[in-house]
């Protein structure tokens, strides 16, 4: 597919030498996103404020004064990013009509940049999900098949990119909500480090595993997108310091580099088809001179377990905070405090979010907290170990996204959990903090399929540098 | 295998403020039921002397300057979103009997 947008950088390049304005650059954003609303990929527009924006960015341009690295650069962000000029819903009744009275951090620095946010892109309401179908108004469509989901829960970020609204998007990745949708609709998806992108201003899922990164087409503009966002914040105490070189500067060497198989991830539960490309990738980086081991990781099956231990603990824990009284629905019948609460909640939150609310009670509750949570958390300790066991022998892991490729709308909705079985290959990365990259690896049956790049935590320059050296011999 | 029963999920219910009724009360106690016999697999492992990790970059008691910060928001923008305001406040139900 060729895309109408240039890379970034070309893109912020040409409105600064006056080749394209900001203004009509919105305007293509807008009319795209116009054009292909059948695939509600965007729960709504922001055109008024990016016009304003946009036409602020041409008069200065026009003045000769300093604009920024993303001059006039359109995005699309998740809703559930705190931003001006449309309501931020995280596609949930519960927060319709939330009018956000300051932005997230990650919006403020693109917008210090220059870049423009043009459209908030749906999801499965509060992030909770693998195929957008949990969003509380509607579900998105993938780009290459109609029929098919985009994949979750950032899979109107992912579709925005391939339909080409947008030279990127901003998605949050809590454990594969990046890199499952990239890998789905055929895009570039990057989680980085925990910790390396502010989460202020962002809906908050799961905290110690939440992290937000860019949807976009190629490996370069996720990384330019990752050098304006990166770093620490007073406003998020779990932020981390930045490498001091450009995310930009990538190392492109993949003679030498060493790239660990994960067996665990090679197994029977692997579409052939996937199993084929990824096959492929690896023989491809071999020929590049890349020195590829099969490396073993034992705990790796028992992560998704964990993870739906840690996830709804602390998402039971981040919504209690809609309670109808300071923001969000608040029913309009309820005469006492707990009619209010109890009626708030329940006609606000969907299926979903009731079934990890009461998970994660059922967890944290007394009686049963050692036998979940705390193991759980234990758990969490084996695999740091035995993945720090395996960066000790290789510089990074290699894996397939998914299991599968996207499937068909309605296929998993009636059984929750076979929905979260989906993310079975992304969740190890977010319990121990490590950065993740899918990249497209080609098609199986005319759908996207993706390869996953994993590295230690805060090697993100380093894992966006194979990823890009990956992403030329891929296609 | 843990099987829940209709009271464990109302109590449950209950608990994190959410009304069920009767068949959501049953949907909920096969779904929930169903997902707590998967995550059981953790069982299989012994992780008796293992530390419990709860915060993977290693970070500790991060403190910011205690100084204000300008969101450049007025009172008016920040309590837009209430449901209830009287008198520049939060108007919230009762919380005591009289």
């Amino acid at each position: 597919m060729i895309s109408q947008w240039d890379s970034i950088a070309d893109t912020a390049d040409q409105v600064l030498t006056g080749q394209v304005s900001a203004t009509e650059l919105v305007q293509r954003s807008l009319s795209t996103i116009a054009d292909k609303q059948e695939y509600n990929a965007v729960i709504a527009t922001i055109a008024e404020r990016a016009n304003e924006r946009a036409k602020e960015i041409d008069t200065r341009v026009a003045a000769g004064e300093e604009v920024g690295r993303l001059a006039g650069v359109p995005f699309v962000a998740k809703d559930n990013f705190l931003a001006f000029g449309a309501e931020t819903t995280a596609a949930s009744n519960i927060l319709k009509g939330f009018d956000a009275p300051y932005q997230a951090t990650a919006i403020e620095r693109l917008e210090a940049e220059g870049a423009i946010c043009v459209a908030k892109a749906n999801l499965d309401a509060f992030a909770h999900g693998s195929s957008t179908e949990n969003s509380d108004f509607m579900t998105t469509s993938n780009p290459h098949d109609k029929n098919k989901v985009p994949g979750g829960s950032s899979g109107g970020s992912a579709a925005s990119v391939i339909l080409d609204m947008a030279p990127f998007a901003l998605g949050t990745d809590t454990g594969g909500s990046i890199r499952l949708p990239a890998s789905f609709c055929g895009a570039v998806g990057y989680k980085p480090t925990y910790g390396l992108v502010s989460r202020s201003g962002v809906v908050a899922m799961a905290s110690s595993t939440d992290v937000i990164g860019p949807l976009t087409r190629t490996v370069e503009d996720a990384a330019i997108v990752m050098d304006v966002i990166a770093g620490r914040d007073p406003l998020d105490s779990t932020t981390i310091d930045r490498d001091e070189v450009s995310y930009t500067s990538l190392p492109n060497n993949l003679a030498g580099q060493k790239i660990g198989i994960i067996k665990e991830y090679m197994t029977d539960g692997l579409e052939q088809a996937v199993r084929d490309r990824i096959n492929e990738s690896v023989e491809k980086l071999r020929t590049a001179g890349a020195e590829l081991v099969e490396v073993s990781l034992p705990s790796i099956e028992l992560a998704l377990a964990c993870y739906y231990i840690i996830m709804p603990a602390e998402v039971s824990s981040n919504l209690s905070r809609y309670d109808g009284q300071r923001y969000g629905f608040s029913h309009p019948e309820a005469a006492t405090l707990d009619q209010s609460y109890n009626w708030s909640r329940s006609e606000g939150f969907g299926n979903e979010a009731k079934r990890r609310i009461m998970i994660g009670t059922y967890v944290l509750s007394s009686g049963y907290y050692d036998a979940y949570y705390n193991k759980a958390q234990k758990l969490r300790t084996r695999l740091i170990d035995e993945f720090n066991s395996a960066f000790s022998r290789v510089d990074f892991l290699l894996g397939p996204t998914a299991p599968t490729t996207a499937f068909d709308i309605g296929a998993n909705i009636e059984d929750p959990l076979q929905m979260y079985l989906t993310d079975i290959m992304t969740v190890a990365a977010n319990l121990v903090g490590i950065p993740g990259i899918s990249i497209p690896a080609g098609q199986a049956g005319g759908m996207p399929v993706g390869l996953q790049l994993l590295a230690p935590q805060r090697k993100d320059r380093e894992l966006l540098g194979l990823a890009s050296e990956t992403e030329k011999i891929l296609v | 295998m843990v099987e829940l029963t209709n009271e464990d999920v109302l109590k449950l219910a209950r608990l994190a403020r959410l009304r069920l009724n009767d068949d959501e009360c049953g949907v909920f106690k096969k779904e929930i039921s169903s997902i707590l016999g998967y995550v059981e697999q953790l069982d299989k492992v012994d992780l008796k002397d293992v530390v419990p990790t709860y915060q993977v970059t290693g970070l500790t008691n991060v403190t910011r300057p205690d100084t204000e910060i300008d969101y450049g928001a007025s009172t008016k923008e920040l309590l837009k979103n209430a449901p209830a305001l009287e008198n520049n406040q939060i108007k919230v139900k009762r919380m005591l009997d009289r």
